[in-house]
């Protein structure tokens, strides 16, 4: 369906990708938003309360972030869509919460504007160490999805995309963008309402007493009620059956989170997303995500003027990790060359799925600013001369 | 590829960071180019040196930040002696010409010379002098249309202000027709 015009900015703007998210959020129709204010990603907070009021919609700004990732779970049983945003110190707080949207299959969207870490660290300057976090941070099996996004362009449109992915998947949706890419402002293009796609609610279609909570569709996904609309609804971060209700044994366990495992895995091929640029031939490809990307893209460039075959594969949708793919083109290039802001993350999950067909190279940057082209060239080079 | 550094320099309050954003938005939004504004945040930007870079060029834009200016527009001896050397060889030093004394030019640079404040107080506004500094950006430079930069002004004042911005920039762009370097 079609975004509500009420909460699209339709025009060029010249904005940040702070800004450009919170437009984002409202183009999908976000009406609610908690947050506790952190650097770097406070002008998201600053915006969304700004504009959520006069859509009809709400911001509270609670008293720590664990309040704050909990508050927007209520607003979606009660029927909004919504947001928080925090960046790494404020994430690790939010983890115990992410892990009950996961369980009670809350759709809703956690912004994490990643600065230098662990702790406060570095408040003001970028970092990309939060990518396994936003994974596993929670106790327990299960899954999320998480998008990176490269421009203040990409801040909107993947917004977007967050909450159409929380809604089609019930799941919690981490939108894992960077101190640069927040606080860079560039133009940044918002369509018309008519021509952004939107992800309703799936809400069913069932007269109250037949609808179970979480009773999955063909698609292994329950629909959804809200609060007071007249259906049985209860949720629990307990194991539970079908109807919401406490079942604390084995194969309640099996069933259940089985199925909020593999909803995910098994359809990870339809939620990955990469953009890929001249991997046909490439001897060594360029994995990266978020600002990074553009920063080894100069690379690339260099390395090509060179003479080195070298194509890359950006993450646009890091988790689930497009591991068909990258399993793929092991047995096809001679080396993956892995920049990140960390000191090493999603590179362990090139080299796994890898399984030692192609080596990986990692280049490690500690964060704060961003990798010097020149030392990414330099391993672009290293891993092609290994390979020859 | 015409790809073009900018770095604004001067002290929190004198509208720094506005100008680099009109620059970027007159770029981005008015005259068909590519422009990516990053700034220094945190504690050191409020109050004492602070500074706006842009880049602007013709071509997506792939590393954000500015390493070789090859413009600067300085508006406080703090941010001269601070940012000056990292000029471009032989680029633009733009200065606010009551508030820098530059004891010496780095790199070769030419230098640009405008009295904004004294020209922003003739209008009865001191606070418009980044205003007057990006009309008289406009004039030297050449880097981008005069009515992309207009438009960009425009664009980013508060609303009723939006004419004796106008007035500002028009004020220092005439300045940088009448006073080459």
């Amino acid at each position: 369906m079609a975004a509500d015009p009420s909460g699209v900015l339709t025009g060029q703007h010249y904005l940040d990708g702070n800004h450009a998210a919170c437009e984002g959020a409202l183009a999908a129709g976000c009406r609610f938003a908690s947050g506790y204010p952190i650097t770097p990603s406070t002008e998201v907070v600053e915006r969304i309360a700004a504009r959520l009021p006069r859509m009809g919609g709400m911001f509270i700004q609670m008293e720590d972030e664990i309040a704050a990732s909990i508050t927007l779970q209520g607003a979606v049983w009660a029927g909004k869509k919504a947001l928080t945003v925090t960046s790494g110190p404020g994430f690790s707080l939010m983890m115990e919460h992410i892990g009950l949207a996961a369980m009670t299959e809350c759709p809703c969207v956690y912004i994490d504007v990643q600065r230098g870490g662990p702790s406060t660290g570095l408040p003001t300057l970028p970092g990309q160490a939060d990518m396994m976090q936003a994974r596993w941070g929670s106790h327990g099996d299960y899954e999320i999805i998480a998008l990176c996004p490269e421009s203040p362009q990409e801040c909107f449109s993947l917004t977007v995309e967050a909450f159409n992915l929380a809604e089609q998947w019930r799941v919690p949706v981490m939108l894992m963008m960077d101190e640069c890419v927040g606080h860079m402002t560039e133009r940044v293009v918002i369509p018309p309402a008519d021509q952004i796609h939107v992800v309703d609610r799936r809400w069913t279609k069932k007269p109250p007493g037949e609808f179970k909570a979480f009773e999955p569709g063909p698609d292994m996904v329950p629909d959804m009620a809200k609060a007071g609309d007249g259906h049985h609804l209860f949720v629990t971060g307990l194991t539970h059956d079908e109807r919401g209700y406490p079942v604390m044994n084995q194969k309640a366990q099996e069933k259940l989170v089985r199925r909020i495992v593999d909803k995910i895995r098994l359809n990870a091929d339809k939620i990955s997303r990469v953009e890929e640029d001249q991997i046909d031939g490439a001897e060594v490809v360029v994995i990266s995500y978020g600002i990074t990307s553009r920063v080894a893209m100069r690379a690339v460039q260099m390395a090509r003027a060179k003479g080195i075959k070298v194509g890359t594969m950006r993450l646009i949708v890091a988790w689930p990790f497009p591991e068909n793919r990258v399993r793929e083109l092991a047995s096809k290039v001679k080396a993956f060359v892995v920049p990140e802001l960390n000191y090493g993350q999603m590179s362990l999950e090139v080299e796994r799925v890898a399984a030692g067909k192609a080596p990986t190279v990692l280049v490690p940057h500690g964060g704060g600013e961003v990798h010097d082209p020149e030392v990414i060239l330099e391993a672009i080079v290293q891993a092609a001369r290994g390979a020859r | 590829m015409a790809v073009t550094e900018i770095k604004f320099g001067g002290f929190g309050g004198q509208g720094i960071i506005l100008a680099g954003i009109i620059v970027g938005k007159a770029a981005a939004l008015f005259d068909n180019k590519e422009a990516t504004l990053t700034q220094a945040f945190g504690p050191e930007a409020r109050g004492s040196a602070c500074s706006a870079q842009v880049v602007v060029s013709d071509d997506r834009i792939l590393y954000p930040y500015v390493t070789h200016p090859s413009i600067m527009v300085l508006m406080s001896q703090d941010a001269f002696t601070r940012y000056a050397g990292e000029v471009a060889q032989g680029g633009t030093l733009i200065i606010e010409e009551d508030l820098v004394q530059p004891a010496q030019i780095p790199n070769g640079a030419t230098v640009f010379k405008v009295p904004a404040t004294r020209l922003a107080e003739e209008l009865g506004r001191r606070m418009v002098l980044n205003i007057v500094m990006v009309g008289f950006f406009a004039s030297v430079t050449k880097l981008l249309t005069p009515e992309a930069v207009r438009k960009a002004v425009a664009d980013s004042v508060p609303r009723g202000t939006i004419d004796l911005n106008l007035k500002a920039f028009d004020k220092g762009f005439e300045w940088g027709r009448s006073h080459p370097s």
